[in-house]
């Protein structure tokens, strides 16, 4: 259930970046920015949904504060860090570098999604069944 | 349950990367070998520098890659706990690597000692590797389609490794007969397809759609595409066995689902939403095209003459092994390796507070630049272009051998340029003017 729900916003987060790519790779710096802002504010949000409500909670049921939330965490620091830097070459109008970098930031984020919806979402699915329902309305209100 | 929680297993990058580097050298004896030993080497599929030449691509180029993939995915991906990587990873390296040089030295008439040295070593090194993942693999919580996936390909490697040590103690004149003809085939067929085959399917099912934002594969040909080609080869191999009628029927269907999956992949490749394409895209569809042809021409020798099979089984063969199964552990190595370099210099530098906002690390892209990877592309679909042609004209082996030569070259130089880049890249970040000396620095 939180499964699904988080796979789907990855799926919707590399439409963007995908969109905001081919533009890039089509010369068209103006329809990349836009693009690059949307994708941009997406993964803002899906990354914000994890650590603000789904990683809380499955921190305080399983006990495990260290474990593999800390280790998303810090991916998501990396991934942050890199859109940041994808944003500059854009500003710069440097899209040549901007390629460069989305290649990184792409499988970046394809092998943490796969982390995630491999092993920790099914296993946040199992350890917070009792309060997925609720979970799901909070992420759908974020 | 607690195995599925491992997601900060990652070995260190020289693990893999050992692999990585060796395979094109053994690309390059392999080529090297073709070269000397001109068309001879190929007119028969028993002659003693086609069966060095099989194994030091399939076990020395393809295996080699494939285990070094294995134990850096396993542990992150599938979170598979490997207790000790680095004593593992070197173990199973030397042993493979020591193995496959006896092996092919042992088929090039160095004698009964080296065969027996390379079913000690290949034995070890590959049931080592194959235990440590076996065990791993049944401790993971979750099943999803690819950890299946996975077991059955390991399946396959298992079962190949088992006759192919049956066959190595023939060779050894322990008293051991060697069944030749029927062991050989059964190898063979669970080698290239129960192996190889099968975990490229795995891999893809999981890559395709992820590097190049495709749809997904069907949910049946992820669920069944395993445990059919098992099912199939089985059949194959117990109808071989016995002698049972239609023994023909399983290789035409294997045929069958192998340019189905080959048909498949390339129809998802061309509904790719990301547009930006690189060598490692075009390596795909060229392996796909290649297994496309393999299948039919395999089931076309099926059905030929016997003088037309020997020809078109020797197209199918190269097909599959240099076309599909090399081109496609080539454009991996093109996502893998840039991206690994990447991710161990972006956590050494994670870990150096002071100098961590001062330094920009290369991006995959100028690790390994595309201008590079893409003329080794050209160069490898020149090669191959040209050794097919060798079949029906073999003044033309030695050319293609040369280009094989080249080819392999390339990837190795490739490679190497991204781990240099390494060496450069951790050198500057620890000898930067404002590190501080004595900063962890194990890498």
């Amino acid at each position: 259930m939180l499964t699904d729900f988080l796979t789907a916003d990855h799926g919707d987060c590399d439409e963007l970046f995908a969109k905001a790519e081919n533009a890039a790779a089509d010369g068209d710096r103006a329809v990349a920015q836009a693009a690059y802002a949307g994708f941009e504010a997406a993964m803002e949000r899906h990354l914000s949904i994890e650590e603000t409500v789904l990683f809380p909670e499955f921190e305080a049921r399983s006990g495990m504060v260290g474990g593999p939330t800390a280790v998303m965490r810090m991916e998501h620091g990396q991934i942050r860090a890199m859109m940041a830097q994808l944003r500059q070459a854009l500003e710069d109008r440097e899209l040549d570098d901007f390629l460069g970098l989305s290649e990184t930031l792409h499988i970046l984020i394809q092998q943490h999604n796969m982390k995630e919806e491999q092993m920790l979402y099914p296993l946040c699915d199992s350890t917070l069944a009792d309060r997925a329902q609720i979970l799901l309305e909070r992420m759908q209100a974020y | 349950m607690s195995a599925g929680l491992s997601l900060e297993q990652a070995p260190p990058l020289s693990v893999p990367l050992r692999f990585f580097l060796s395979a094109p050298l053994f690309g390059l004896a392999a080529a090297g070998l073709l070269l000397w030993l001109g068309p001879d080497a190929l007119a028969s599929r028993w002659s003693a520098g086609a069966l060095a030449l099989t194994h030091l691509l399939v076990l020395g180029v393809l295996t080699m890659v494939m285990c070094g993939a294995l134990l850096q995915m396993m542990p992150v991906l599938v979170g598979v706990r490997v207790a000790r990587p680095r004593l593992l990873g070197t173990l199973c390296h030397g042993l493979l690597l020591l193995g496959t040089l006896s092996l092919a030295s042992g088929f090039l008439g160095a004698g009964r000692e080296a065969f027996r040295a390379a079913v000690a070593l290949l034995g070890l090194g590959l049931g080592g590797f194959l235990a440590v993942m076996g065990l791993g693999l049944a401790r993971v919580a979750q099943m999803q389609d690819n950890v299946r996936g996975m077991r059955w390909a390991l399946l396959g490697l298992a079962l190949t490794l088992g006759l192919g040590l049956l066959l190595g103690l023939g060779h050894s004149d322990l008293g051991l007969p060697l069944w030749r003809l029927p062991l050989t085939d059964l190898h063979l067929a669970w080698g290239l397809l129960g192996w190889i085959a099968a975990l490229v399917a795995v891999v893809a099912g999981q890559v395709v759609p992820m590097f190049q934002m495709t749809p997904p594969y069907p949910p049946l040909l992820r669920r069944w595409l395993a445990p059919g080609l098992f099912a199939l080869l089985g059949w194959r191999s117990l109808a071989a066995g016995y002698g049972l009628p239609l023994a023909q029927l399983p290789v035409l269907l294997l045929a069958a689902l192998w340019a189905t999956f080959a048909l498949l992949t390339l129809r998802l490749l061309a509904r790719r939403r990301r547009k930006v394409g690189d060598a490692s895209l075009d390596f795909w569809r060229l392996g796909m095209l290649a297994l496309l042809l393999a299948a039919l021409i395999g089931a076309a020798a099926l059905l030929a003459a016997p003088a037309a099979a020997a020809t078109l089984g020797l197209a199918a063969a190269l097909l599959f092994l240099l076309g599909f199964a090399l081109s496609v552990v080539n454009g991996m190595l093109y996502k893998i390796v840039p991206f690994l370099v990447w991710l161990h210099l972006q956590q050494r530098l994670a870990t150096r507070i002071e100098v961590r906002h001062r330094i920009v690390l290369p991006n995959m892209k100028s690790l390994l630049p595309e201008p590079r990877t893409r003329r080794q592309f050209h160069l490898h679909l020149a090669a191959l272009v040209v050794l097919l042609a060798a079949v029906p004209l073999p003044a033309l082996l030695r050319p293609a051998a040369a280009l094989w030569l080249a080819d392999f070259a390339l990837l190795g130089l490739n490679l190497l340029g991204a781990a240099r880049r390494y060496r450069a890249e951790c050198r500057r970040i620890d000898r930067h003017p404002d590190a501080v000396s004595g900063s962890p620095a194990s890498a």
